[in-house]
């Protein structure tokens, strides 16, 4: 079996799980945010006519999409999400920051099985855990009974080879490799990374990669933990032979890249999927740059941002937005002096939460408008207005951009 | 049954933007279904006509708000070229019917199709043409057949 298989085997309590097998499977982690968990708590109660979801300790509630409620039919949803939290004793964060990243820091351990009410969950695969996103009445379903089925996927190997040259980011492959194996390429799929240039990136890194798998259709991500996650997992009691595939695994298919000569990408309107080197789109104009979200809002896409920044201004005709991912890495850039940098830029800087990336508040775009951003959808209306354009691109190529007022190569300023 | 027409990768954020997921209600949230592709989509439509898509139908984000404003506005069953995997979960979750269909492209806005369940059939009688269906998995016609994942898993218990 692979990575996945085991972890899922291990969870159904079974020696064996084949791709295409449907099983019952304990959960270790549920998770839901304020997007979505009114509607899980009204299918909870009322549907299922749940009374107790089953282990407090083991439900994680989030309010990060919409932070500080931003109207009246906001602030009335996270009113109910704080009661129902409080009445039944689940994990609430208020103010941590992004529901993956805030999960990442305090609670993913390699091995584990995570399910949750977003679709990003497929992130924690940077850690070695199993983890998939599902809708309101699975999650309903999973806090009421700690359980749920899954289908065992197939698997696709991505085996990356070679060397990131200066400017080009884990962010740039993940792009690259969405424009390759198309936005629906890897649906109903788990993608596993493998190869050298793996062990030389970090685990935000690693998470950045993980993330936008499910920009390719893809059910979950998974990375064989390796020195760097043992290293921060060592005290913890963790089963490391179940996390390294078994010597005849099964790969559905196995994609081969070599990254050394990888130009910085660009995802454009309105497309995932959409990629082209950044030098076609040299000079196309822009409104507005966001830094943030839960695929480039940690400390290293700041601390690669404020590198460009530092001494120089935003366009006039600009806005910057920087949200960073959470409190924890917010409080880590305030200590190195990046906020300052961002500050002196001239950007705005923005509470943790999901922030422009989702459009429904903080930087709403207008129609005409156009957006550069670090996070990893630009369907067509997802920062506001239908009318408006979202590029997708590295930290540093964001960081670049807003500087000049349109499109540019971040490695000018390295 | 009359056909509605979408191409490729409709995405959750325009089958319900995300600005409107703090209405209240559903009834309040379905008027906006589709809204950024088809502005007219929440008035025009009338309940068990046939949502059509390509590929990649309801990819995007996990919000089972989008496939609930469906069945909100009265979409029984859905036809594509494929899915994406959290919105087929969460269809199969609500009893509406999902129908992969290779040929999808070929149903154009307006045409007349009937489904014959019992023969696993698609006819589209604007074209004449007829096409198979293919069966869903025992598995997920349990759920849809039960009325969805809530009722079924109250009758397995
Ligand atoms: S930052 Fe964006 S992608 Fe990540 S959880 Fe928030 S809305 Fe979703």
């Amino acid at each position: 079996m692979n990575i996945t298989e085991k972890i899922i085997a291990k969870h159904a309590k079974k020696e064996k799980v084949v791709p295409g097998e449907i099983v019952e499977v304990d959960v270790d982690y549920c998770m839901a945010n304020d997007a979505t968990i009114c509607l899980n708590i009204d299918i909870f109660k009322n549907k299922f006519g749940f009374k107790k979801v089953w282990d407090p300790a083991k439900v994680v509630f989030l309010i990060e999409h919409q932070l500080p409620a931003d109207s009246v039919n906001t602030s009335e949803s996270h009113k109910k999400i704080r009661e129902f939290s409080h009445a039944q004793g689940v994990q609430l964060h208020e103010r941590d920051g992004v529901c993956h990243q805030v999960m990442f820091e305090k609670y993913v351990k390699p091995g584990q099985l995570i399910v949750a009410a977003d679709s990003h969950t497929c992130s924690y695969g940077c850690l070695g855990a199993f983890s998939t996103g599902m809708g309101s009445t699975d999650i309903a379903a999973v806090m009421g009974s700690g359980k749920t089925w899954l289908k065992v996927p197939e698997t696709i190997l991505v085996d990356l080879s070679g060397k990131l040259k200066p400017g080009v980011y884990a962010k740039d492959v993940i792009l690259k490799l969405c424009g390759e194996i198309t936005a629906a390429g890897a649906t109903y799929k788990s993608i596993e990374f493998t190869g050298s240039l793996i062990k030389n990136l970090s685990i935000s890194e690693r998470f950045t990669l993980c993330n936008m798998v499910v920009e390719m259709g893809g059910k979950s991500a998974m990375i064989a933990p390796d020195q760097t996650i043992k290293e921060c997992y060592q005290a913890q009691d963790i089963d490391w032979k179940l996390l390294q595939p078994d010597a005849d695994a099964k790969y559905e298919k196995v994609l081969k890249y070599d990254v050394s000569k990888l130009e910085p990408q660009v995802a454009c309107p309105h497309f995932v999927d959409n990629v082209k080197n950044l030098k076609e789109l040299l000079d196309t104009p822009i409104d507005q740059g966001f830094i943030g979200s839960c695929t480039n809002g940690r400390l290293d896409d700041l601390r690669i941002a404020a590198r460009i920044l530092h001494h120089k201004k935003i366009h006039p005709n600009v806005r910057l937005l920087v949200t960073p991912a959470s409190v924890t890495v917010y409080q880590r850039a305030l200590k190195e002096g990046l906020i300052d940098i961002f500050l002196e830029a001239g950007a705005i800087i923005n509470h943790p939460g999901c922030s422009t990336c989702w459009g429904a508040c903080q930087g709403v775009m207008a129609s005409g408008q156009t957006l550069i951003s670090t996070a990893n959808r630009n369907f067509k209306g997802r920062a506001g207005s239908p009318e408006s354009k979202i590029y997708l691109a590295s930290p540093a190529t964001v960081a670049a951009s807003v500087v000049e007022g349109k499109i540019v190569d971040p490695r000018r300023y390295l | 049954m009359k056909v509605w027409k979408f191409g490729d990768n409709v995405d959750t954020d325009q089958i319900i933007p995300s600005q409107y997921l703090v209405l209240p209600t559903m009834r309040e949230m379905a008027q906006h279904t589709l809204e950024p592709l088809a502005p007219q989509f929440a008035q025009q439509y009338k309940a068990g006509e046939l949502l059509v898509g390509g590929h990649n139908f309801g990819c995007g984000s996990s919000r089972e708000q989008a496939p609930t404003v469906l069945k909100e506005l009265g979409v029984k069953v859905i036809m594509a070229q494929s899915f994406a995997r959290i919105f087929f979960r969460n269809c199969i979750n609500l009893g509406v019917l999902l129908i992969e269909l290779p040929e999808a492209n070929e149903l154009e806005q307006g045409h007349e199709v009937k489904i014959d369940y019992t023969h696993a059939k698609i006819i589209n009688k604007t074209t004449k043409k007829e096409y198979e269906m293919v069966p869903m998995s025992d598995f997920f016609k349990k759920i849809v057949n039960s009325g969805g994942l809530v009722d079924y898993l109250k009758n397995k218990n």
